[in-house]
């Protein structure tokens, strides 16, 4: 997966970009690499429209729901792992209870993860990553960033993606084509959930980069204040 | 001549009841409703027309909107969505710039309203119990769309208690309030066509022009 690869090396890249296009941006406080990530949206937006989406669409035509369910299900059911690690990163450990719950029942009775019994009685997904775990240990978000192929993020969430990739367990399968294959799916139903936001947004944004940037930013302050974000403060 | 008159006084008897109730009766009614109920019985009522009205199901988006207008709208501070979106701008409107804004975001917002609505018409709705104090003029209602496959989606209405009745101000998706998401486009608009460019844009989305 192309996504991974770039991985790698988003630090560098970033960072390179980040002072080549320094001087051009207008300044804002969330956003300083604005014309950086304007250019990666384009250029993500592009290849979206053009391969991603049609792949993705065929995917909801072909593959039955009940069988897409599964494939996210197993998805979900590998988060749900990486949301338990996160409680006990934050010391949360009422969400830890409710997460490994969920994981033992799904993983143990749902076998392996594909189907969510949990969530048909009534345990909730716990939604915690490592991004979150960040900011709950203090660390600021840092610039906004829009990332090809993985769409919006920030400099904290960056550093959560890239825990979140060292931890695995997916990359950690020796076999190749097993491997890949995992990961191509995995994207492949990463996207499908955001169809129909896409074209939420198509409809009700003025302009789609900075509808999706304000829409991320608010969706992960309420993440980290799970659920309960404080007031924002008055514009001056 | 004898027969008629009671006929017409009844008649008349009758329009003065009629009017009345539609002066004083309805109104008077609703503004005993809590604002949770209002919000569930708005949403139960357009989803049961959205669920059984054949043109909807075929696609008929001219209906939606005519359900929309007529049974969600009226509930909506659109005044109040556009001022809180336009931030400090909104005091540098005019009041006919002011109307227009409103006019057009409102249609901006039925369009996308209506899109999701039609999306998820086939699930259910859980509303969360009400915490409020007696007095409150603001209240956020919360619910939840439980759907059939992925995680429920948080939707919150925030309320604001105006001349006894409940109106809906802001919508919060999943964390995402749709009225402070455009503040920073409607920023820019502003800063590069004025109060007039944001007029136009709005107006231009409405009429199907695609965003940059």
């Amino acid at each position: 997966m192309i996504a991974h690869t770039l991985s790698r090396f988003p630090s560098a890249v970033m960072l390179a970009a980040a002072l080549l296009s320094g001087c051009a941006a207008t300044p804002s406080r969330v956003d300083p690499l604005e014309p950086m990530n304007r250019a990666s949206y384009r250029f993500h937006d592009a290849v979206d429209t053009a391969v991603v989406k049609p792949a993705v669409q065929a995917y909801i035509d072909v593959v039955p729901e009940n069988v897409r369910a599964s494939v996210s299900n197993f998805f979900n059911n590998i988060d749900d792992l990486i949301s338990a690690v996160n409680d006990l990163l934050q010391g949360k450990l009422d969400k830890l209870g409710n997460d490994l719950g969920r994981v033992m029942l799904n993983t143990g009775f749902g076998i392996g993860g594909l189907f969510d019994l949990a969530s048909q009685v009534g345990i909730e997904r716990g939604n915690e990553d490592f991004g979150q775990t960040f900011a709950v240990w203090g660390f600021d978000q840092g610039p906004y960033l829009f990332v090809p192929f993985l769409g919006p993020s920030s400099f904290r969430d960056g550093a959560g993606w890239i825990a979140r990739s060292a931890v695995g367990p997916v990359g950690y399968i020796s076999d190749v084509p097993v491997r890949n294959t995992l990961y191509g799916l995995g994207a492949v139903d990463a996207r499908a959930q955001f169809v129909g936001a896409g074209e939420m947004v198509d409809t009700a944004a003025l302009d789609r980069y900075l509808f999706i940037r304000n829409a991320y930013l608010q969706r992960r302050r309420y993440l980290v204040y799970d659920g309960k974000p404080p007031p924002e403060p008055e514009e001056p | 001549m004898e027969a008629i008159q009671p006929a017409a006084r009844r008649l008349a008897a009758f329009a003065v009841l009629a009017v009345m109730s539609l002066m004083l009766g309805v109104p008077a009614a609703r503004a005993q409703e809590a604002p949770d109920a209002m919000v569930k019985r708005v949403a139960e009522d357009v989803l049961a027309i959205v669920r059984s009205d054949p043109a909807i199901q075929a696609g008929n988006e001219a209906r939606i909107r005519e359900v929309l207008e007529t049974r969600l709208l009226p509930n909506f501070d659109f005044v109040r969505m556009t001022s809180l979106a336009m931030g400090k701008n909104w005091r540098t409107a005019t009041p006919e710039q002011q109307k227009r804004l409103a006019d057009e975001f409102r249609g901006l917002l039925v369009r996308t309203y209506s899109g999701a609505l039609n999306r998820y018409r086939n699930e259910t709705i859980d509303y969360k119990p009400l915490r409020m104090n007696a007095g409150d003029t603001e209240v956020t209602v919360r619910t939840a769309v439980l759907r059939a496959s992925g995680a429920p989606v948080q939707i919150d209405y925030s309320l604001v208690k105006s001349a006894d009745t409940w109106k809906c101000y802001d919508v919060v998706i999943g964390g995402v309030s749709l009225v402070t998401n455009y503040r920073d486009e409607f920023g820019e608009q502003i800063k590069s066509g004025g109060v007039d460019g944001l007029i136009k844009t709005l107006a231009d989305r409405n009429k199907g022009v695609a965003a940059k």
